[in-house]
């Protein structure tokens, strides 16, 4: 009853045999061991389990894994390829947009598919966009500040030609 | 980009978190990141009746499933003595049940698997005959003659009362009553909601059966408490048990109970000899473990006609679920509920308090909140709120004539408590002014001229946190002291060790913070390390605001320990005598030429190597602090609210919060906490609610219905700040993670209530919610 399935994971091809059933957030938690993804509420509330999926923000509790086969997903372990922090990983720490951590990797994936979109966002935008992210802790005042921040340094790291390769990664 | 943080780190620097630097990576260590060789999954199968009894169980098909190693019943556990466990507050808690079942989701048996799918699989599996018993959903049916006996299982209970509390002179409150020109009076109920952290609860129990020692990984916020209640329940030698409790992923008062899932997949681990695993799911975490609130109040304040308030009187009725296992300190059966005077100079008061048992989950915890004090602060303040409308009062100016003043510190309520310090006026008056309170009042009255509905909210609270003292406040017997231990190494850099535990609070930055401030030690170079029972001292964790007022202080206390030997090494090696020896941040000197010093790092060296004859080697040292008293955060929170006639919804203008939590050790991380606070205080106000249909099934049981704010609601606060210290705390902090939480949702009704008081509305109880006000307004007519 198992379904070969091949998923390429922060850049890298995983193949695993799998049940139908096993959800796409067990598959990264379980099977490969990248424990940032984390299981809030298991109805697509709280995104704590979120990762992008080809790019696009997916809660991975209501998504199978066998759904993934053969597309690209991103988890928070990607963000600081090579020891450089991601810029919205610094200014989570710089604008203390974090507390016990827990929201912390589904809401910096929402926000960076959120800049990717809309590089220069409103407070409205970024309240809108992370409203499928839950956090318990910070009252989202600094959540807002961190993405904000992040944008002007995406924007000005753009500008650079070996920071524009950075940010092309994420 | 690397984050750099040119602070030291003494007190008042904002500086960068430490234990960010794992979070944001994604390489944090929660309790279910946990995964040891062998490790078996649990799964629960619960009771879908809120009263039942259990004519059979069941368990064939359950334990035929491949990959099942084990089914527990309450049967099973009855033969350990295991199928009953002690509460917080003295009463019993079925761990698996035996008899019948007294709440919907109520804990029936647990399927052990090789796997958590398959565990979950056999748990549907397991099949239950029950009869279905008449439920009782509210305190004030359970205490009707005749009512359905939940607990007919205790020896001498027959009824469903629980306890009877009182505080206060009764004699002296009834003589300003009957002094009184006027009395208000108030009803509500503050309804039951949950603290939902975002991780809920958990455990992985590792029982080494060839030498019986016990490692529980549980998401604890009070890990050496719950080892010595582990010692007690399962009767396990406690050097044998060590708790580790790995980063929270908050905790808001749900991880300070011991569930009965802790409970099974211990005794599943020691029977098999295997590590188990039990996570909860969000459905688990919120139809079992420990609720928050349930409170009806009833209030009367005296008052006289110029508006003193001259006495208060409160009737309380708790709804304590079907076990009382209220998280509480055992001398309070209301927990700290008689700080209800608040901010105000009464000079009597009383409070008598029911609590009764019902079909519904037990809990009771102190939901970001120090034992209750919270409903206190909702009745005190909505009381005022009502008695300024009443009496044609500006809600400011009654406050403002009733405060405590400055000068009556230290205050004895008339409950008992001594307030350490305060200065009520000036945080109203910070806050006043941030607002533009006066021009807000004349827009408001302009609005109203013309049918607009527009509210301004004042809420000046008074908490009472960070307990012990031990002599007076204990949980389950163990006194509500704390403790640090530090220890200093030969090149200078140090390892503290707390028994508190941070849920997110940062205490890996703050605590570094105070080592810094009182030894001059970088906060870079202390690491500070909590949760694991073995490598800590022994404290009572962390909740009721107690970690900076209670494991702060016994962190100064500790530094300031280690700076007197410090003092006599550095005398040896400046030659010197020790009676003229200064220190100043980090350097010794000989009083009067600073230029020759010794840093604090040459003297942890030395301590290691160039000590003065007869002094024992090492620079470490452990404190146990038992506070002389409790602190007394304070604030004033305004809130503007502009209500729709038409759909009776409520938007929140804007929110000034003015906190005084006396030193603030990290005012980046104090503000964090506060905005954190003010957001459950606005989930509390309008959206957080746990409610039971009348056969007790439980209508909150997910995020669908169990509402959370999100960033898209949430308001934009404004903050400011007074400080006044505490006179008793080493470096004059108060505690400040709970405040907000406290204080605001007061202020969110009293904005409601302030916008539709004129046409007689004069309660709406939360969460207020469009609908409610709707309502309320077209019972007056006032609808659109």
């Amino acid at each position: 009853m198992g379904h070969s399935i091949t998923v390429t994971v922060n850049g890298e091809k995983k193949t695993a045999e799998v049940e139908p059933r096993l959800l796409l957030v067990h598959f990264l938690r379980e099977k490969l061991r990248l424990t940032g993804t984390h299981i809030g509420c298991d109805t697509t509330h709280c995104g704590a389990c979120t990762v992008l999926v080809e790019g696009t923000p997916v809660k991975s509790c209501t998504m199978l894994a066998v759904q993934a086969d053969g597309q690209q997903v991103t988890t928070v372990e990607a963000l600081a390829a090579g020891g450089t922090l991601h810029p919205i990983q610094a200014a989570f720490k710089q604008e203390h947009g974090l507390q016990c951590g827990f929201c912390t990797p589904g809401m910096m994936l929402t926000s960076i598919a959120l800049l990717q979109e809309k590089p220069d966002p409103t407070e409205d935008d970024i309240r809108w966009a992370l409203s499928g992210n839950i956090c318990r802790c910070t009252g989202y005042m600094n959540i807002v500040k961190a993405v904000k921040s992040a944008a002007v340094q995406m924007k000005t790291a753009a500008a650079t030609p070996e920071a524009a390769t950075a940010a092309a990664r994420s | 980009m690397a984050v750099e943080t040119p602070l030291k780190g003494n007190i008042g620097d904002s500086i960068r978190r430490k234990e960010d630097d794992r979070f944001i990576r994604g390489r944090g260590n929660y309790l279910d990141d946990i995964v040891l060789p062998g490790m078996l999954h649990m799964a629960i199968h619960r009771s879908p009746f809120a009263h039942a009894r259990i004519k059979s169980i069941n368990t064939e098909a359950a334990s035929a499933v491949p990959g099942v190693i084990a089914v527990v019943t309450g049967a099973l556990l009855a033969q350990h003595k295991l199928a009953w466990m002690p509460t917080l507050s003295g009463d019993t808690q079925a761990v698996l049940v035996t008899d019948k079942v007294r709440f919907q989701g109520q804990e029936v048996a647990c399927v052990i698997a090789t796997d958590p799918y398959v565990a979950r699989d056999a748990a549907a599996l397991i099949e239950v005959d029950y009869e279905v018993l008449p439920a009782v959903v509210s305190p004030q049916n359970a205490l009707k003659p005749g009512a359905p006996l939940i607990r007919d299982e205790k020896e001498g209970q027959t009824n469903n009362h629980i306890y009877h509390w009182e505080a206060g002179d009764k004699a002296k409150t009834d003589e300003a009553f009957s002094k009184a020109d006027r009395v208000v009076k108030l009803d509500t109920f503050y309804p039951r909601c949950h603290p939902s952290p975002l991780e809920t609860c958990g455990i992985v129990a590792d029982i080494n059966s060839a030498t019986g020692h016990a490692t529980l990984y549980m998401t604890s916020q009070a890990p050496h408490a719950h080892r010595t209640l582990f010692a007690i329940v399962a009767g396990l030698p406690e050097q044998n048990i060590r708790i580790i409790s790995p980063d929270i992923g908050g905790g808001f008062g749900n991880k300070v109970p011991i569930y009965p899932g802790y409970v099974v997949a211990t005794a599943a681990s020691l029977l098999i000899g295997k590590p188990v695993k039990w996570v909860e799911d969000r459905s688990e975490n919120l139809i079992s473990t420990g609720f928050a609130r349930d409170f009806h109040m009833s209030g009367e304040m005296a008052l006289s006609n110029e508006g003193r308030m001259l006495g208060l009187r409160v009737k309380l009725l708790s709804d304590n679920g079907a076990f009382y296992a209220d998280a509480q300190p055992t001398k309070f059966k209301a927990g700290l509920f008689h700080i209800v005077t608040g901010s105000y100079d009464v000079a009597a008061a009383h409070v008598e308090a029911d609590g009764a048992y019902t079909n519904k989950a037990p809990g009771g915890v102190a939901y970001r909140c120090s034992f209750r004090v919270t409903e206190a602060s909702y009745l005190i303040e909505r009381l005022v709120e009502n008695a300024a409308i009443e009496m044609k009062m500006d809600p400011a100016d009654i406050r403002l004539k009733n405060f405590i003043q400055p000068d009556q510190f230290p205050y004895k309520s008339a409950t008992g408590f001594e307030y350490d310090s305060g200065n009520y006026p000036k945080a109203m008056q910070v806050a006043l002014d941030k607002l533009g309170y006066q021009e807000l009042r004349k827009e408001q009255a302009e609005k109203r001229k013309k049918g607009e509905l527009m509210g301004i909210g004042v809420a000046s609270f008074t908490e009472v946190v960070g307990a012990g003292p031990g002599k007076q406040y204990d949980i389950a017997g163990l006194r509500m002291f704390d403790s640090a231990e530090l220890r200093v190494h030969p090149t200078g850099k140090a390892i503290l060790k707390l028994g508190v535990k941070s849920q997110g609070q940062g205490h890996e930055t703050t605590f570094a913070q105070i080592v810094t401030e009182e030894l001059g030690i970088p906060a870079a170079d202390v690491e500070v390390q909590e949760g694991d029972t073995d490598n800590t001292p022994y404290g009572l964790g962390t909740y009721a605001s107690r970690s900076t007022p209670v494991g702060g202080a016994a962190t100064a206390m500790v530094s300031r320990k280690l700076r007197e030997k410090a003092k006599k090494i550095a005398a040896h090696l400046l030659e010197a005598s020790e009676a003229d020896i200064e220190f100043d941040h980090g350097k010794f000197f000989v009083r009067g030429s600073p230029s020759k010093s010794k840093t604090i790092q040459d003297v942890a060296f030395a301590a290691y190597t160039n000590l003065p004859d007869g002094m024992e080697a090492g620079l470490e040292g452990v404190t146990y602090y038992d506070p002389p008293n409790m602190t007394y955060p304070f604030g004033t929170y305004l809130v503007v609210v502009d209500i729709d006639r038409g759909t009776g919804q409520v938007k929140v203008r804007r929110m000034v919060a003015v906190d005084d939590c006396g030193v603030r050790i990290n005012p980046m991380v104090v503000e964090g906490q506060i905005h954190g606070g003010l957001t459950e205080g606005f989930g509390i106000a309008f959206m957080q609610l746990i409610t039971f249909d009348e056969e007790g099934n439980c209508l909150g049981s997910n995020f669908t219905d169990y509402l959370l704010p999100t960033a898209w609601e949430t308001p934009r606060f404004e903050m400011g700040e007074t400080v006044t210290p505490s006179p008793h705390h080493p470096i004059g902090a108060k505690g400040v993670g709970e405040s907000a939480t406290v204080g605001s949702p007061a202020a969110f009704v009293n904005a409601v209530i302030d916008a539709v008081g004129h046409l007689g509305i004069t309660n709406i109880d939360m969460p207020v919610t469009s609908d409610k006000v709707w309502e309320a307004l077209n019972k007056v007519g006032a609808a659109e």
